[in-house]
Order: C-alpha cells, then sequence, then structure tokens
C-alpha cells in the first residue's frame, strides 16, 4: 500500500491551481471480493494489491505466476478465461527495472485483474502459455520489445521487428530513431541483398 | 487439440527437417497476395492442397507507435490512433480517449458521449462493409463488394460533414469531440438509417442463401468458444462461436447502456457464423444510430468536458477498452505525471483474432484459408501497429 | 484448285481476323456489362464510351517488358502460351456460322472440336510448370484436373444430340433442327453442358485454376506482356468456341425466321456471352474438392441416366 500512497502524494504536489482531480473514492481493497479470494488461496505468492480506477493490481512473486496463473483460470470464483494481453515494461531507474503485466479477463464474471511480475536484469519469467495459448504471441511480442524471456516458452523469437533486429525499442534506453547509425546500416545491408537478386 | 510441431504460428524444427524430404511443398502466401488483406505473409505447408502446418509472419507495417507514443504529448498521440486500424478509426479513437478520461477522471458531456456512439456505431458499419466486400470478393462473389462501397461511400460523406476527412477522422478528443455535429447532419444519417437496411437487403439477395457461398463458409474454419477464448479471439469472431460477449454489453462505456440494442451471437463456430454475426451487427449499429439521433435532434449542449490546457495526467496505470468492430480493443497507459505517456501499449484486436489462425485452417484446402482470414477480418495497421 | 485455295485461304483470314476482334470486344462487353451489373461505368477514358479500350489494352501487352523468370523452362515457358492460342483458333476452323459460312466443313466436326480441346488444356498444364513457381503449379495441376473431368462430361452431354441427329458433323446437326431445336428433346443435357462449358471456360463459379484471389493468378501468374494476352485471348477464343457449340448442337445453329442465318447466329451466341458475364457477376467461387465432387458425384450420373433414357425413348418411338 505503500506505493499508493506516494503516488497520492505525488499527485498532489503536481497539481496546478485550476485543476480538479476527482477524488478516487475511497476503496479497502482488502474487502472487494475478488481480493479476498485470491488472497485466501494463494496469498502468499501475492506481494501487494493495489487499486486505482476501479482497476485491482496483483504483484506476483517471479516464481509463481505460473501456478498463479492457473488459479485464476481454474477457481469457478474467480474463472479468467481470457488473456487480454501480456505487457513488458521498463523502469531502468528501480531496482528490478521490468515489470510483466498481464490483463485477465473473465467472459463469465465479467471481471478484469491486472497481474504484475518484476523482474531484474537476466532474470526470466515463466511462460503463461500453458495457461493461455494467446500468451504465445503476446510474450514474443514483449520479448521482441522489451526483451523479457519467458521461460518454457514454445517459441520464443521476434514477432514484429525482422528477426536479425538487434536490441529491444521499447525500452527506455532505446532512442527514438534506433542506435546511431543502425538503421542506415541495416537497411544497407538488407538492401543490398536484395538488389543482388 | 494441437498436434506435435505445430504451436500457434510456429513451425517447430523437427517439423520441417521432416516435411523437407517428404512431397509437401512449403507455399508462401503473401505479403504481397491478392487476398491477405495487406501485408500479411502466411507460410503454408502443403500435402496437395491440404494445409498441414502454417506459420503467420507479421511486422511488414510496424511502425514503432508505441514507441513514437512515449515521446509525444497525450494529445498528439490521439491523431496516431486513427492510423491503426485505418478502416475504423473513430473506433481507435475511442478507445483511447476513454483510457484517457479513465486516468484523468474527466466527465464527458451527455451530448458529446451520443455523438461518440452514433459515430462509433457508423464506423462499425463501415468496417463490416469493408469486411463484407473484401471476404465476398476473396470468396469470388465480386458483385458485393462494389456493393457495399456504395453503401460506404454514404458513411464516409457523413464522416466528412462531420470532421472533413473521410478514412482518419480524429474526430474525438480527450474530453469530447472536436465539434457539435454541422447543420444537416442529423437529416442525412437519418436518411442513411433509413435506406440501409433495404440497401443490406443486396448482399443478402445474392450471397446469405446462395448454395455456393453457403459450401464454401458452412464448416469451414471451425473454431469452439472454449479454443476461441484460450487463443485470445474476441469481437464478432468469438460470438460466432456462442459466446455471449460484447463489452458494450458487458461493461457499458460511454451510453451504450442507454440504448437499446442486443448482442449478435451465432452458435455455428465456422466462417459462416461469423458472417451472420457482422450481418446482425450492422443492422443493430444502424438502429443504436437512429435512437442517438433521436436523442441528439431533441437536445442540446456543450461537446466538450472540462479539460485542462495541458494534459498532464496523474501518475499511474489504467487499461481501458471497447468493443472495435474487429474485437477488445485496449489502450493500457501508463502515466509517470509528465505530459508524455511512460508507456502506451495497445491491445489490437486483429493482433489476437491472428493467432488462432493457424488453429483453423489446419487440415483445410488453400481456398478455405482465404475464408478464414476474411472471416477473422484483420486489418495490418493494428496487427503490426 | 487453285481458286479453292484462294478463297480457303481468304475465309481463314476473315474468320480469324473477325475472331479476334470479336475476342477483343468480348473483354470490352463483359467489363461494360460486368461495371453497369456493379453501379459503375466500366471503360469510358479510350475513345467514346472506351470503345478503343480493347486496341489500348493490346498495345500496351505489347509494349510491356517481357519477363522471364529465372527459373522457368525457357521453351516450354514460350512454346505454352503459343500453343493454347493455336488449339483455340484452329477450332474456328470448322464452326459452321451458317450453312455457306464456314471455313471447312468437316464430317467429324465434333470430334475434331472435342479433341482439340482437350489437346489445349496441355498449354496451361505446361505453362503452369514451365513458370518454375508453385502457384501456377498449383493453378496448372487444378486446372488439368478440372479441365480432363469436365471433358467428359461435356462430351458426354452431347451424346444424347449426335444419337438424335445421327451424325457428327456440325452441318448435319443443324440441319436436323430444322423443325425443333434439340434443346427441347436434351433439356437435361444443355444444362449439363452449360456447367461443364463454365468448367471448361473456367470462369466463375468454376474459375479454380486462375482463382486470383487463392492462387494469384494461377497458371499464368508469371506471364507478362503478350505472352499473358495470349492466354487471355485463347480464354476468350474458347468462350467463342463453347458458345457455338452450344447454340450449333441445341439452340439450332443458324435457323431463324425472317433475317438471315448469319445474324441468327450471332445473336444466339451472344446472348451465351451475356449468360457467363452474367454469371461471372452473380456468384461466388466453389472449392477446388466442391467442384470437383459436383462434377464426378452429380453430373456424370445425371449424364449418364440422360444417355439411357435418350436411346430407350428412341428405341420406342
Amino acid at each position: 500500500m505503500d506505493e499508493e500512497k506516494e503516488k497520492k502524494g505525488k499527485e498532489a504536489s503536481k497539481e496546478t491551481p485550476k485543476r480538479e482531480v476527482p477524488q478516487e473514492p475511497q476503496v479497502d481493497v482488502e474487502t472487494l471480493p475478488l481480493v479476498r479470494r485470491v488472497k485466501e488461496a494463494k496469498g502468499e505468492f501475492i506481494d501487494d494489491v493495489s487499486y486505482f480506477r476501479g482497476e485491482i493490481t496483483f504483484l506476483v512473486k517471479r516464481e509463481h505466476i505460473l501456478d498463479v496463473c492457473r488459479f485464476l483460470r481454474d477457481d469457478s470464483e474467480t474463472s479468467f478465461d481470457f488473456l487480454t494481453e501480456v505487457i513488458g515494461v521498463h523502469y531502468p531507474q528501480r531496482d528490478k527495472p521490468f515489470e510483466v503485466v498481464y490483463h485477465l479477463y473473465s467472459t463469465s464474471k465479467r471481471h478484469r485483474v491486472r497481474l504484475k511480475v518484476r523482474l531484474a536484469e537476466g532474470e526470466e519469467v515463466e511462460s503463461v502459455y500453458p495457461v493461455w495459448r494467446s500468451a504465445s504471441w503476446y510474450e514474443r511480442e514483449a520479448y521482441d520489445m522489451v526483451g523479457i524471456r519467458f521461460a518454457n516458452h514454445p517459441g520464443l523469437k521476434r514477432i514484429l521487428l525482422p528477426e536479425d533486429w538487434e536490441g529491444h525499442p521499447l525500452r527506455k534506453d532505446y532512442p527514438l530513431q534506433g542506435p546511431e547509425g543502425y538503421r542506415e546500416e541495416w537497411l544497407r545491408s538488407h538492401c543490398a541483398s536484395t538488389n543482388k537478386l | 487439440m494441437l498436434e506435435r510441431g505445430v504451436v500457434e504460428g510456429r513451425v517447430s524444427e523437427d517439423l520441417m527437417r521432416e516435411t523437407l524430404k517428404t512431397k509437401e511443398i512449403w507455399i508462401n502466401m503473401g505479403p504481397q497476395h491478392p487476398s491477405t488483406h495487406g501485408v500479411l505473409r502466411l507460410v503454408l505447408a502443403l500435402e496437395g492442397e491440404r494445409i498441414v502446418d502454417t506459420e503467420v509472419v507479421i511486422g511488414y507495417l510496424h511502425r514503432g507507435m508505441e514507441k513514437l507514443a512515449e515521446s509525444l504529448t497525450y494529445p498528439q498521440f490521439l491523431p496516431y490512433t486513427d492510423r491503426l486500424d485505418y478502416i475504423s478509426s473513430n473506433a481507435m479513437n475511442f478507445g483511447y480517449v476513454l483510457a484517457m478520461e479513465k486516468l484523468m477522471g474527466i466527465e464527458v458531456p451527455e451530448r458529446a458521449q451520443y455523438i461518440r456512439v452514433m459515430m462509433a456505431e457508423l464506423t462499425r458499419i463501415s468496417s463490416h462493409l469493408v469486411w463484407l466486400a473484401t471476404h465476398a470478393l476473396d470468396i469470388g462473389a465480386m458483385t458485393v463488394f462494389l456493393y457495399c462501397f456504395r453503401d460506404r461511400e454514404a458513411i464516409l460523406d457523413l464522416f466528412e460533414m462531420v470532421c472533413g476527412a473521410r478514412l482518419t477522422t480524429t474526430y474525438f478528443r480527450i474530453g469530447g469531440v472536436a465539434n457539435d455535429l454541422p447543420e444537416g447532419f442529423i437529416e442525412q444519417a437519418r436518411e442513411f438509417c433509413k435506406v440501409f437496411p433495404k440497401k443490406a437487403k443486396d448482399y443478402d439477395d445474392l450471397i446469405l442463401k446462395n448454395r455456393m457461398w453457403l459450401s464454401r463458409t458452412v464448416n469451414v474454419a471451425k473454431i469452439s468458444a472454449e479454443d476461441g477464448l484460450n487463443l485470445g479471439l474476441s469481437g464478432p469472431s468469438i460470438r460466432g462461436s456462442g459466446v455471449y460477449w460484447d463489452i458494450r454489453k458487458d461493461e457499458p462505456y460511454s451510453n451504450y447502456d442507454k440504448l437499446d440494442w442486443e448482442i449478435a451471437v451465432e452458435s455455428g463456430c465456422d466462417v459462416y457464423a461469423r458472417y451472420l454475426v457482422r450481418l446482425k451487427e450492422m443492422r443493430e449499429s444502424c438502429k443504436i444510430v437512429s435512437q442517438c439521433l433521436d436523442i441528439l435532434e431533441k437536445t442540446n449542449g456543450p461537446v466538450m468536458g472540462k479539460v485542462p490546457k495541458v494534459i498532464r495526467p496523474p501518475e499511474g496505470e489504467v487499461y481501458a477498452s471497447v468493443e472495435a468492430p474487429k474485437g477488445e480493443l485496449g489502450f493500457y497507459i501508463v502515466s509517470d505525471g509528465s505530459p508524455k505517456p511512460y508507456r502506451l501499449k495497445i491491445r489490437a484486436p486483429s493482433f489476437a483474432n491472428l493467432i488462432s489462425l493457424p488453429v483453423m485452417i489446419k487440415g483445410h484446402l488453400v481456398a478455405d484459408v482465404i475464408a478464414a482470414i476474411g472471416s477473422i477480418d484483420v486489418v495490418l495497421g493494428e496487427v503490426d501497429r | 484448285m487453285g481458286q479453292e485455295l484462294v478463297i480457303a485461304i481468304i475465309k481463314m483470314i476473315v474468320v480469324f481476323a473477325l475472331a479476334l476482334l470479336v475476342v477483343a470486344y468480348l473483354t470490352y462487353l463483359e467489363r461494360k456489362i460486368i461495371g453497369h451489373m456493379q453501379l459503375r461505368l466500366g471503360p469510358m477514358r479510350v475513345g467514346p464510351h472506351g470503345l478503343l479500350q480493347p486496341i489500348a489494352d493490346g498495345l500496351k501487352l505489347f509494349v510491356k517488358e517481357d519477363i522471364v523468370p529465372r527459373e522457368a523452362d525457357k521453351w516450354t515457358y514460350y512454346f505454352a502460351p503459343v500453343f493454347d492460342l493455336v488449339c483455340a483458333l484452329v477450332l474456328l476452323a470448322v464452326i459452321p456460322f451458317s450453312y455457306h459460312f464456314m471455313v471447312t466443313r468437316l464430317n467429324i466436326g465434333v470430334l475434331y472440336i472435342l479433341s482439340i480441346a482437350s489437346v489445349g488444356s496441355i498449354a496451361i498444364l505446361l505453362a503452369g510448370w514451365a513458370s518454375g513457381s508453385k502457384y501456377p503449379i498449383l493453378g496448372g495441376l487444378r486446372s488439368a484436373a478440372q479441365m480432363f473431368s469436365y471433358e467428359i462430361f461435356l462430351g458426354f452431354s452431347i451424346i444424347g444430340v449426335l444419337m438424335i441427329s445421327g451424325s457428327l458433323d456440325l452441318v448435319k446437326i443443324v440441319e436436323a433442327q430444322s423443325r425443333v431445336w434439340n434443346i427441347v428433346y436434351q433439356p437435361v443435357a444443355f444444362v449439363i453442358y452449360i456447367i461443364a462449358a463454365l468448367g471448361e471456360l473456367k470462369r466463375i463459379p468454376f474459375d479454380l485454376p486462375e482463382a486470383e484471389n487463392e492462387l494469384v493468378a494461377g497458371h499464368h501468374t508469371e506471364y507478362s506482356g503478350f505472352k499473358f494476352a495470349y492466354f487471355f485471348l485463347a480464354e476468350y477464343a474458347h468462350m467463342i468456341i463453347i458458345s457455338c457449340m452450344a447454340v450449333i448442337l441445341f439452340l439450332g445453329g443458324w435457323k431463324g425466321p425472317v433475317l438471315p442465318g448469319i445474324v441468327w447466329f450471332l445473336i444466339k451466341i451472344c446472348a451465351f456471352f451475356y449468360f457467363f458475364i452474367w454469371v461471372r457477376g452473380t456468384f461466388p467461387r466453389y472449392r477446388y474438392d466442391q467442384f470437383m465432387a459436383i462434377g464426378w458425384k452429380i453430373m456424370l450420373p445425371v449424364v449418364l441416366a440422360n444417355i439411357v433414357a435418350t436411346g430407350v425413348v428412341m428405341r420406342l418411338v
């Protein structure tokens, strides 16, 4: 809960006088049925729960993400049968600079939840492919864009960028137009090879 | 369900080695192919004409939108969303502005809400018309193509009236819409709502019960509801498998809960079911548009909420999704309190829908690939972002 | 002898020149008719109402770069389109446009047409194979299977007519229809003939060998310039032949009141052209396996039953 308080604090300090930021209705996260259910069953794997704009976020221990996901899908109270997306986010200033965000949705219970896993440089996270097969592409994208490695993924390779691309563009240290000269070099070598054909 | 060596659009090494010495041929469909709807590339392993294996290769249209977003202010990114699914730009705008409003807690005036819903539904009709046109053309029914484009023209004219653009409209704004409806718009839109169902009958006359159409679509590219959800299929494509799930109904955003309409669901699980779903959706959208018109005609009011000059959302992260014509479109925005997004992720429905394509077409013929691609309605601008 | 030869040559030139002109304008007609069916105008820019469009298209194909794929088998690649067009055009030699106007009268005209037409399908197979590319091979294979099997139905569907007229001579067949057209005696055969003809012509709903949405352009994917034009011309020439055959076999050839025979003949084949174009504007495309199933599982039994029935009736009458 510390994080949330921190957020609130920053919000207040940045506020310009004429702007009204509607106050978040105070909700005790622990009372939400979904949170209660997850805490009950898998509480030891959950580091933190937060609530912002009506969205519940669980911070899950890295080693147990697959376990938690399997529970969330199979439990009759949660039954998250749909993996909306898997996102990699890069926070270079943190100790654990990578965050993997999972958005889940339940078509029967009609609720959503967000899971987060934090990774240090070089750490891997278990792929959730066994739970939702759609993860195969989402995780490939997270790997392609942010360079997060997923263990036991059925085929982790680049998806949007060419296979021989270097670097992961959505990392904060990746310049907007690519590293100096890299683009030209890439185009030159690739266009030259097509000209030969 | 999945067999050895095939994993969602990926071909394993051993299968490839095995296939190389047999008489299967590998055929490259796309990125330049008449019916892959853009620069989609499929590598098909064929045994005769039967598909043994598929690898989906995407990224030919990747423009790095998410990276670009990090260097632009929030309002500056709005026009970029138009270029995601360029044939339903209003719906793309809608997703983004909803996420922004959720993040900043902005109230949107009632009138703007109705205008948005109306525009989004007109967009849905026009998107589905393009889908029907190209889908029918792929299966060889050329005339349907031109009929659909005739009717889409009427919608594009309406868009042009409102914002001067026909395709990439950028009409929505964070907090409302750019301007109120121009004079004469309501009459013209009403006229469209009146004639559209009649014109839509033309398509039904041509293909709805046509034996050839049925034999090309019924029991083709089947996918069960369970598999579909597991593979990330959303929108009309999953509703064709009998899943009652429409974000407009289940998590009503804007004013959808105040309007009277129905979810289109079919249980056939095949190309024909997905076709029926979209046909029905067009008619339902037409209903929504006329209801919005009724309200907009009677009421008046501002179309822009109270939005600060410099958009500087509080620190935090939100995910908001809308029912885009292709499925669930979501925007995940991480804000660090600066005027530029820290991270912006687009959950593109076409991208997710493509995951199930290899599963759908396995064991079918080459001709069915075309039908399957048509039935999940991908737009590559959205797939590759 | 010399005079006959000269007359024969003149007839040939007239027939082929006319045929090529008709072929060119058939493309124009098709584009115009389909255009109007689809709420558009078709060609309008070249000449009044785009009347010079076919000529402009021909010129364009002449001056286009002639590309030969690296993997292609050169000789076969060049040979296939020529072969295809020749096979199509020589068929015109035996068509009686009226009682007096034909290049040559052959007493086995029907056999001649069927046999040359089936040779023509080899050209397409060759084209597909020679291109050294995968889509053309698939297209070539499809068309080989399609044309060989649909030739059978085409051949069977006209057997009833041959039984009635008792001749393979096209002129005699027409003469035998002086009072009643064969379509009255052979309605089932006529329908089968039309369906088989659509298959034989590779037109929608049976345009599988060149289904542009599946196989890009089938056997002529890799062809450009004038070699492509040859295929194009051959295709439309086939359309003329098939229409002529239908008119001769079922609709009484040049027979008709008041107007001269040749005019009647043209009117009838134009009706067929229109029909083919109309079908294209209306129907989607069958899938390959479904198409074969229709042929072997429906048309073949029906057409065989028709032959048996014709035989029985003729015996009784």
